[in-house]
């Protein structure tokens, strides 16, 4: 009865109650959900093969794995603490270098720059995140740490490198690749990352909050201070964690600057190494099972701590939004 | 109306603050162009688009890396942009408040910024050790499933800025679902679609980490997929890594290249977005 109320009415056979195109609603709808669960099944995937492929790797080793600063492909053992430790302090230098350039990036758009230069301003340092990792690497490998070598880790080593606690973080040869020199190009590379969302937050500040507080006589500082930045706290945060996330997995960057050495140094003038640029210089070379195993567990690791930090990341960004939804 | 010296002091120390921090965050970006354009533009000549890559010490161009690294880009968006669409659209429409689609949106986001080197990992394990050899279709894969979450999220963006009136005005007229979303919804949002699309383009062309294990490098001409292929950021790579001046210049003429075709994409989708508007 549909079927023929369809065919007086309409030609072109898109009645909403037609069975072609109820069928061809379903298929529609299954082919999307489909879609969407690649992208799930897609994490889980990527997970499970990096366990899989690292098992060799933890069964032999055990916690042995992280806890050792051992890598020895001719005696087949594999300790990652090196590339674990270059990670996090080559990412904790770039958060301590974004992080307030960011905040005060978001805040000169918002409040200093004269109207018509934002946009151009805002696209220039959006640029930043467009360029491929592989020309920071280039740059940092032929231009920036020649830079560091001959001006800032001599003045470094010589003002710094005989103090009594930080004296050994800056002791050691200027020779320019090391922990110091990739931890800036990380932070160069994470900066847009933190700065948009901080901008795009700092916007979002709900006018009569800032002007009660210019009211009250606060200055433009004591309003950052006292109003924005406790208002968008979970955002900003979540903006570190994104750019921590960000600077944790970086890769090629990293590789060219960092020297790919095995030694456990606590001078950040020295060469280290990472866990993503472990597996880029590595990989192709690592010529039995166990090697290639360490190399993919490592990126298990890489790949789980991420995920954590993103997750963290994520969560306190849709709890601004949800601020943002009930104030507006 | 005096405000306390120190308060005042405390404000132009913070504003001056925030503009030495956009002069530093600017600086960097006009040093690494100036010199990638200083280095790449010099290193510059006819032969890189006619000849192959050179062993140490020759001379030669880039075209086959040129070649392998359009192919695999062609390649990845036509395996990504269907499933990133779909997925779009299952999270902004036909799933919209589902469970389903909630929790891939909130994947799909890490998947974002996931690190890229475990992207290339994970195709190695999937398809490289399965095949036992590194190759272009490997290759293509890993830079397929790097756009996905870049299209899947602007595609969902972009059709959850259309008014819901447009979507009732369908239904009224009684369309299906499916066709309000094809011909009236993928329409309005078709221009958002491409730029998100073209954004992707950029970014899987300067990615290097996932291909140096799925489609490594082939220093020959090779147009075989199923082959090891040439690509550009990994030639930029070995060649930069390398002791020799030849390859260093090569190096940089191909991250002149990379980096122009790359900004200039991001800057023409910025005008056509704002063109959009």
């Amino acid at each position: 009865m549909n079927a023929t109320a369809a065919s007086t009415f309409d030609t072109s056979g898109s009645s909403g109650t037609g069975k072609s195109g109820a069928g061809a609603d379903r298929a529609f709808q299954l082919i999307t959900a489909g879609a969407a669960w690649f992208v799930l099944i897609l994490l889980g995937a990527i997970t499970l093969s990096m366990a899989w492929g690292g098992r060799l790797a933890f069964q032999t080793f055990g916690w042995r794995f992280i806890t050792s600063p051992d890598w020895d492909a001719v005696g087949g053992h594999f300790g990652a603490l090196v590339p674990i430790y270059g990670t996090l302090v080559t990412s904790a230098i770039a958060l301590m270098i974004a992080v307030p350039v960011s905040i005060g990036i978001a805040l000169f758009l918002t409040d200093i720059a004269p109207r018509w230069t934002r946009a151009p301003i805002a696209i220039a340092i959006e640029l930043l995140a467009a360029i491929p990792s592989i020309i920071y690497g280039m740059w940092g490998l032929f231009v920036f740490a020649p830079f560091m070598a001959a001006n800032v880790e001599p003045w470094l080593s010589d003002h710094l490198g005989s103090k009594a606690v930080i004296g050994p973080l800056f002791s050691g040869p200027p020779i320019g690749i090391g922990m110091l020199t990739a931890g800036i190009v990380l932070g160069i590379m994470v900066i847009p990352f933190i700065a948009a969302v901080a901008r795009e937050v700092f916007g979002a500040v709900p006018a009569p909050l800032r002007e009660s507080a210019v009211a009250l006589g606060a200055t433009r500082w004591e309003v950052l201070r006292s109003v924005t930045l406790p208002y968008t706290r979970s955002a900003i945060i979540g903006a570190v964690f994104l750019g921590l996330g960000r600077a944790l997995g970086e890769t090629m960057a990293v590789t060219f600057v960092l020297g790919n050495a095995h030694d456990l140094s606590a001078s950040l003038l020295m060469p280290s190494n990472s866990i993503a640029a472990a597996i880029a210089n590595e990989f192709t070379e690592a010529d039995t099972d166990l090697y290639r195993s360490s190399l993919i567990a490592l990126g298990f690791l890489l790949f789980v701590v991420t995920f954590i930090v993103l997750s963290i990341a994520k969560l306190l960004l849709l709890r601004m939004n949800k601020q943002l939804g009930r104030t507006h | 109306m005096a405000i306390p010296v120190r308060r005042r002091a405390a404000d132009v120390v913070a504003f001056a603050f925030a503009t030495f921090a956009t002069v530093f965050g600017l600086l960097w970006l006009f040093w690494i162009l100036w010199m990638t354009l200083r280095e790449g533009a010099g290193a510059l000549s006819g032969k890189l688009f006619t000849e192959m890559t050179p062993p140490p010490g020759a001379s030669g161009g880039l075209l086959n890396a040129f070649y392998g690294s359009a192919v695999m880009i062609f390649l990845g968006l036509v395996i990504g942009t269907p499933i990133g669409v779909a997925a779009g659209t299952y999270l902004a429409e036909h799933g919209r408040h589902t469970r389903v689609a909630k929790a891939a949106s909130f994947i799909n986001d890490i998947l974002l910024s996931a690190p890229s080197i475990v992207i290339g990992l994970f195709i190695y394990e999937l398809v490289v050790r399965t095949t036992g050899h590194f190759s272009g279709y490997a290759g293509a894969l890993s830079l397929a499933i790097i756009l996905i979450p870049i299209v899947v999220r602007t595609t969902q963006e972009s059709l959850l800025l259309i008014p819901d009136t447009m979507r009732e005005a369908g239904f009224a007229l009684g369309l299906p679902r499916w066709r309000v979303t094809r011909q009236i919804l993928y329409k309005a949002a078709m221009s958002a679609i491409l730029t998100g699309i073209l954004l992707a383009v950029a970014r899987i062309a300067g990615e290097t980490a996932p291909l140096l294990f799925t489609a490594l490098n082939n220093q020959f001409w090779s147009a075989d997929l199923n082959a090891p292929l040439a690509n550009l950021p990994v030639v930029i790579f070995q060649y930069a890594m390398s002791p020799y001046d030849e390859w260093h210049a090569l190096a940089w003429a191909g991250a002149f290249v990379l980096t122009s075709f790359v900004l200039i994409l991001n800057i023409l989708v910025r005008l056509l977005a704002r063109k959009g508007r």
